[in-house]
């Protein structure tokens, strides 16, 4: 009776899961129920050991499910069967102690050969340092036709706006919800890139899994990982290891370029940043309409996540509405900003991630939004508090 | 005077509350154990269904992600040191003494003590969530610098509820070793102990050697976070990565600990119900020591991540894949055991053949984890949480259900409601699966673990699961009825209750007297 009834479920089980997947249009990005091949060869070596050992373990079960569902049909009490007195066999159990000892060794090869290949970052094309942040990636090129380029990728405003708390916004209407950011990582096709991972505050994990690995991103730490895309195309991952409130909301994009748009795109890259830090250095007086909409953008990318799109705050992170730091004398102000605060690790210092224009932009922003009413706050008043 | 002595020797169980509160009846603080750990269970459940309704649907509706952290972490945290752990010191504290002929535990002061410091530790954990900044956030695995720098305030207080933790573990298990050392009855050698007696003894072994690890951790975050030292900061010239080398070798024995008595418990029910003797008993007991010792040196495959050198990765790579071969030496000495045995399917061994079935595929995914380079691909995935709790709920604590199943109506002297039970067996079965079988398809598919929303991409195995995992908490409220009913009353149970049942258990009365093997049983 109970084996009938357990085979009923098992079918049921399987046949809901083929229901599911097969009646499913799956978005491209994301295999339905396979670990993915991936772009490299180190992704396609995961994936092929991958399907190794999981026949091996499909064989291995077939074998000994198979045995002890056969047993449970025909060694049972009420069609008779009387128990045999035999309990130990000092044959068998070196049998099937050896034989699972030489499928390990059998497996361990491939596994050694590709682990060799994981961690062999030597001689690379280009390098790409990998900072990390609470919540967002920062990407800085070491040397090539990007050298220089630094820049911070966060979750993208369409995917931030609808993860909001009951946003009221259709998260499967927005295009790559959660998988897409607002500065992508550029790297060309080709060429053997190695990223020298780190964080600044706690551990993250730097993960796209089209190239086959995953490298916690550690404070204190650099590690090493490399990775060569042979077809242009844009990959996504994710952060992997729990890094604090957002942590399911830190992206990794990587688009692959050819050779030459590549260059390109690192030359545009490369003036754009120019034309940011000439901007940022000049001693020019910005107006509070400039400052407040600058402003806005730097809030969304920075400070939102804890201090909230309204300035109320959320649990352990305090408001900026009305409260006595964003209405009061300006220095104080930016000091927490530029510094961080000397009492609460989780407010981070500021002034290692943005420039003066961004700073005083984001200061203003938050002295004279939601009712706060505190005057604007220029460039060179950061520049001289730093 | 003579008469008060003779009825001091052999009273009953006394009546009333305090009966609970001063106890050192080996019997009741069995029980004690085992509602502490049913309690916990529906508690950490009910953390489970919140992470659960969360994940129903793509978007935030129930709950922000910091409160989403928290549950993570107090769901895993409750389980393992609330559950599963007190219920298997709660079946050792039952069954030991009867099963080796010895009246009570060697310390039942100690006992009594070991039991009473959990309701206090699970209280102050749980009230973590009730402080300011809200409570531990960084999952059950604590790493720093986000359990330590960056963690909220409540955390200190979470810090020496691991503390008091760790103080009833390594209590309970030094009664648990000086009972079956010292205590055996005459002829009862170590090689004749029931398994379930032999894998406690090696687990609580293992207790002794990895509690204080455990302490020694929490210490260091206590100091990093209020005295100044750096042990854990690298800004300081500590190291975040020591905090992870710390935590899994505790974290890995932690894992055997939960599991080695569940290999116990099913070695004794398959052979009662196979009406065989357990096929290779010796290599059964050689095993688990194996796997015990094994346990020690896998530690850092948790962390194939982190940067090590490629030689530390490949020792730790071959040192975990080689746990199959003693895991699997046990799975085939069970299924030979129920080779031409003559069996019936009463609900313990339901229960126990789930566990075979449902806790080997737990370890296939377990050995495709060991294999470093593919292990970059499902470190921190849902796999990895599939991985988990096909070993530790279909695991351990099918196995804990087994032995309730296995041993209440010895414990109530009643059996307990066959269709009660099948009900729960057979909801449970089929929710459990539909709960964590599709997590290993999002793993694979990229889903990383401890995160509260997730692309459209991934919505139809998360409202499978999620509509899994509330049939499975529900079922478990049959669990709770038919125990309470069986406790009330019952068809009467006979002192072998099992056809096939052997062991000194097994020859006392049911329900088991308050006071058993006042004189040794004599073993041939």
């Amino acid at each position: 009776m109970s084996v009938r009834k357990l085979k009923q479920a098992v079918i049921a089980l399987f046949s809901s899961v083929l229901v599911m997947t097969s009646s499913h249009a799956w978005a491209a990005e994301i295999s339905s129920l396979n670990l993915r091949k991936g772009v490299t060869e180190v992704s396609r070596n995961a994936y092929d050991l991958h399907m190794i050992v999981l026949w091996i373990c499909v064989v291995i079960g077939v074998v000994v499910f198979g045995a002890m569902i056969y047993s449970m049909f025909a060694h049972r009490k009420s069609k008779g069967a009387v128990a045999a007195s035999f309990h130990e066999s000092h044959k068998v159990e070196v049998l099937w102690t050896v034989i699972p000892f030489i499928i390990l060794i059998a497996l361990a090869i491939p596994a050694t050969k590709n682990l060799l290949l994981i961690e062999d970052a030597s001689n690379p094309d280009m390098t790409i340092k990998v900072t990390s942040y609470q919540w967002k990636w920062q990407y800085e090129y070491m040397d090539g036709d990007a050298e220089g380029v630094k820049f911070f990728s966060s979750l993208d405003k369409a995917s931030n706006d609808a993860r909001a708390m009951n946003s009221g916004i259709d998260v499967t209407k927005v295009a790559h919800y959660l998988n897409n950011v607002d500065n992508e990582l550029v790297i060309p096709t080709g060429k053997k890139v190695r990223f020298l991972i780190t964080s600044n505050d706690v551990i993250h994990s730097w993960w796209v899994p089209d190239f086959g690995f995953k490298k916690d991103a550690i404070p204190g730490y650099i590690n090493e990982a490399w990775t060569l895309v042979e077809d242009a195309g844009t990959y996504r991952g994710k952060c992997a290891e729990l890094c604090g409130k957002d942590h399911g909301f830190m992206p990794i994009v990587v688009v692959a370029k050819e050779e030459g748009d590549y260059k390109k795109w690192a030359a545009a890259k490369k003036a754009e940043a120019d034309a940011a830090a000439a901007a940022a250095s000049s001693d020019k007086t910005w107006s509070k309409a400039e400052l407040m909409a600058k402003g806005a953008a730097v809030y969304g990318t920075s400070c939102a996540a804890c201090h909230q799109a309204n300035g109320e705050g959320t649990g352990p992170f305090p408001p900026l509405k009305g409260s006595a730091l964003a209405t009061g004398p300006a220095a104080g102000h930016i000091d927490i900003v530029v510094n961080g605060s000397k009492t609460n690790p989780l407010m981070a210092a500021y002034g290692a991630q943005l420039n003066d224009l961004d700073l005083a932009a984001v200061i203003t922003y938050e002295r004279n939004s939601w009712g706060n009413d505190a005057g604007i706050v220029q460039p060179k008043d950061v520049k001289a508090a730093r | 005077m003579s008469t008060a002595h003779a009825e001091h020797e052999h009273h009953g169980a006394p009546s009333g509350l305090l009966r609970w509160v001063f106890t050192t009846n080996h019997k009741d603080i069995g029980t004690l154990y085992l509602w502490f750990a049913f309690a916990m269970l529906l508690v950490g459940g009910s953390f489970a269904m919140v992470i659960r309704l969360e994940l129903l649907q793509p978007g935030m509706q129930w709950v922000d992600p910091n409160f989403f952290n928290s549950m993570t972490t107090m769901h895993g945290l409750i389980m393992v040191f609330g559950a599963i752990m007190p219920a298997f010191v709660g079946l050792a504290n039952w069954l030991v003494p009867m099963m080796i002929g010895a009246p009570d535990m060697a310390l039942p002061r100690m006992n009594n003590w070991s039991f009473w410091i959990l309701p206090f530790a699970g209280t102050m954990l749980l009230s973590t969530m009730f402080m300011e900044g809200g409570g531990p956030n960084f999952g059950w695995t604590f790493y720093a610098p986000l359990s330590t720098t960056y963690a909220p305030a409540s955390t200190d207080f979470f810090i020496f509820a691991v503390h008091m933790l760790g103080f009833s573990s390594i209590m309970g298990s030094i009664n648990i070793i000086a009972t079956i050392m010292n205590m055996r009855a005459p002829g009862m050698t170590l090689m004749k102990m029931p398994l379930f007696v032999w894998t406690w003894l090696i687990t609580a072994f293992l207790l002794i050697a990895v509690m204080p690890v455990l302490a020694g951790a929490v210490t260091m975050m206590l100091t990093d976070r209020n005295f100044g030292t750096s042990f854990f900061d690298a800004a300081g010239g500590g190291d975040p990565v020591l905090f992870q080398h710390v935590f899994w070798f505790f974290g890995h024995p932690e894992v055997y600990i939960m599991i080695l008595p569940a290999f116990g418990i099913v070695s004794q029910i398959i052979p009662t119900f196979a009406r065989k003797r357990l096929f290779g008993y010796s290599s059964m007991v050689y095993a688990t020591a194996s796997i015990a010792f094994l346990s020690f040196i896998v530690w850092a495959h948790h962390m194939f991540t982190v940067g090590m050198p490629v030689a530390g990765e490949l020792f730790f790579l071959y040192a975990t894949v080689l746990i199959a071969v003693p895991t699997g030496v046990k799975v085939f000495n069970w299924v030979a055991t129920m080779w031409q045995g003559s069996m019936t399917f009463e609900l313990p061994m339901k229960w126990a053949l789930a566990f075979v079935i449902l806790f080997t595929i737990g370890g296939f995914s377990g050995l495709m984890l060991g294999i470093a380079p593919v292990d970059f691909q499902y470190h921190d995935t849902y796999f990895v949480v599939a991985h988990f709790h096909y070993v530790l709920v279909t695991g351990a604590l099918f196995s804990i259900i087994a032995a309730v199943y296995y041993w209440l109506p010895k414990w109530t002297g009643h059996m307990y409601s066959e269709s009660l039970g099948n009900w729960h067996f057979w909801t449970s079965i089929v929710f459990v699966n539909i709960t964590f079988f599709p997590q290993h398809f999002l793993g694979l598919a990229g889903m990383p673990r401890r995160i509260p929303d997730y692309n459209a991409a991934f919505a139809d195995f998360n409202f499978m699961s999620s509509i899994g995992a509330f049939g499975f908490g529900l079922a478990q409220l049959l669990f709770l009825a038919l125990v309470i009913k069986c406790i009330k009353g019952g068809e009467k149970a006979t002192d072998q209750v099992w056809e096939g049942a052997e062991g000194l258990e097994w020859e006392i009365p049911s329900p088991a007297p308050y006071h058993t093997f006042a004189e040794a049983p004599e073993v041939k």
